[in-house]
């Protein structure tokens, strides 16, 4: 485990993000310290999706602001929500995997001997191997996210950010998947990942962070997933902005 | 007999220049008109055709019939018209779709308009739909160019293109510029469609990329191949559309997008991927 090293927390400051006149996050604030593996959980529009794109850097905040202050590079890598990719997109599993070495190899360079074995590892990593030439159409949902995680895997970023990773997949893949989410977490990496099974967050994650537009608990997930806070979290969902 | 009906045309220099510019055009248009269909771009594609009127139409009434003048003209209000939607749907709440549409109405007006200054309705014809036996040696030279760089450009921008468009939030994440390759990509558009208007007209430019692009995805699964059978596509459009329009003495541009039209038709009944007759069969 990374020693708590503050100095290089992400910090939350003040994270507003508005769509149009419907507030989506109302001043986040907090910190995530490197190494953590934080569960972000709350009610369905409560912002969750929302707070992990600004924190990736995807979605850009209304007012407040999120620091990064990594020592060499602050890349995130992103898992998106299950729907959110075009499924239907014509492009082999292989081709998919191998974006994750973008960074390293840019727009136009081709890829090296070396190049082609990172991709083949990753693939058999993720029990992929020999479907390499299948077109992403033809994955079972436990399949496709096997396959992002590949990509992640690639990305090698000190940041990874989850949206929702085990929606739409089978029990063995959601076990294959936490053992890599455990392995990213021993080699230091900061994991923050959207979950819907409150169980899961009990028994994987040290932090976490329950949403509902508003902070309603951060921190230790023992103390802070108690059903208290989660029906304060529907609450204060239903009552609306304040 | 079917030698003299399949070749003798092209004794006539204009026929072999209308083939040669038609070839041209499909080996172009085919890759834009996929990636444009793989990118849920289509009703842009059609915004841009209508929005290279009013531009090709200043040209006609300042210079008269010149292919220069035309194209100069089309292109730049094609690519005002791009940025002009990409901005307004960037700084309002309007979906960029929305907002093409609204442009492409707006050019289609003002470019029938402008035409109807001059009064006569010949002209107005041969701008909306081209006469490909009209075209002469400079426009080949212009259509081929074209073609040219909109190979090349495709080919270094390729994997961008394609990754922004499987994935834009990973794009922007990986820092990949997707704006200044989108607005490539635009501007390649508006080139091909420039580049057709002179043989299809501006409405119909649009036919010789889209309608192969989309028959090609019922016939191959992968990117590559769907660029090639679009090619093909739009080549074989090209030849048998020429071919129709001398014979039965039609014009040209409609007959080459109904031959693409046909294609399009036989391809979503019987195609390999995805057509009617693939959902009928039981699996």
């Amino acid at each position: 485990m990374p020693a708590h090293d503050h100095s290089n927390n992400i910090i939350i400051n003040d994270l507003h993000v508005h769509y149009g006149a419907t507030i989506a996050l109302n001043g986040i604030k907090g910190e995530i310290e490197p190494g953590s593996l934080t569960a972000v959980v709350g009610p369905n529009g409560g912002g969750k999706s929302t707070f992990i794109k600004a924190l990736a850097g995807i979605l850009k905040p209304s007012t407040g602001g999120i620091i990064h202050q990594c020592k060499d590079t602050c890349d995130s890598a992103y898992l998106p929500q299950y729907t959110a990719v075009d499924h239907d997109f014509p492009v082999t599993v292989e081709e998919v995997i191998s974006m994750g070495l973008w960074r390293k190899i840019g727009a136009f360079k081709g890829f090296s001997k070396d190049n082609r074995a990172l991709i083949h590892k990753a693939t058999r990593q993720v029990g992929l191997e020999g479907m390499e030439q299948r077109l992403i159409k033809t994955l079972s949902g436990g399949q496709f996210q096997r396959m992002l995680f590949a990509r992640i895997i690639l990305e090698d970023s000190s940041l990874i950010i989850l949206d929702e990773p085990f929606t739409a997949i089978d029990v063995h893949t959601s076990e294959a998947l936490i053992k890599l989410i455990e392995d990213w977490h021993k080699s230091g990496k900061t994991i923050l990942l959207v979950l819907h099974d409150l169980q899961m967050a009990k028994k994987y994650f040290d932090k976490t962070i329950i949403l509902a537009r508003e902070c309603i608990a951060w921190g230790d997930t023992k103390k802070v997933l108690t059903e208290d806070n989660i029906s304060l979290s529907y609450q204060n969902l239903l009552r609306g902005p304040s | 007999m079917i030698w003299d009906w399949l070749f003798a045309p092209f004794e006539y220099q204009f026929m072999r220049n209308a083939l040669l510019s038609t070839l041209c055009l499909g080996i172009g248009a085919g890759p834009v008109g996929v990636l444009l269909v793989l990118r849920r771009m289509s009703l842009m594609g059609d915004a841009l055709s209508h929005a290279v009127l009013p531009g090709a139409a200043l040209g006609y009434i300042f210079v008269g019939l010149s292919l220069p003048a035309l194209s100069f003209g089309g292109f730049l209000a094609g690519l005002i018209v791009a940025l002009l939607a990409g901005m307004v749907s960037r700084m309002t709440h309007l979906k960029e779709d929305a907002s093409f549409a609204g442009f492409f109405l707006i050019s289609l007006a003002l470019g029938v308009l402008i035409i109807s200054l001059r009064n006569s309705s010949v002209d107005l014809m041969n701008i909306l739909f081209g006469s490909a036996l009209a075209v002469d040696y400079p426009s080949l030279i212009l259509i081929a160019a074209i073609t040219s760089i909109t190979l090349l450009t495709l080919a270094v921008i390729y994997r961008p293109l394609v990754v922004e468009c499987f994935d834009p939030n990973f794009f922007r994440l990986i820092h990949g510029h997707g704006s200044f390759y989108h607005i490539i990509f635009l501007v390649l558009v508006v080139m091909n469609l420039v580049a057709g208007f002179q043989s299809m007209g501006t409405l119909l430019s649009l036919g010789i990329m889209m309608l192969p692009a989309t028959s090609a995805r019922f016939w191959a699964a992968h990117i590559w191949p769907m660029f090639i059978i679009s090619v093909l596509i739009a080549v074989v459009s090209g030849y048998f559309g020429l071919l129709i329009s001398y014979h039965l003495n039609f014009p040209s541009g409609p007959c080459i997008v109904l031959t693409a039209g046909v294609i399009y038709i036989i391809s979503f009944l019987f195609g390999r991927n995805g057509s009617f007759l693939t959902h009928l069969k039981p699996r």
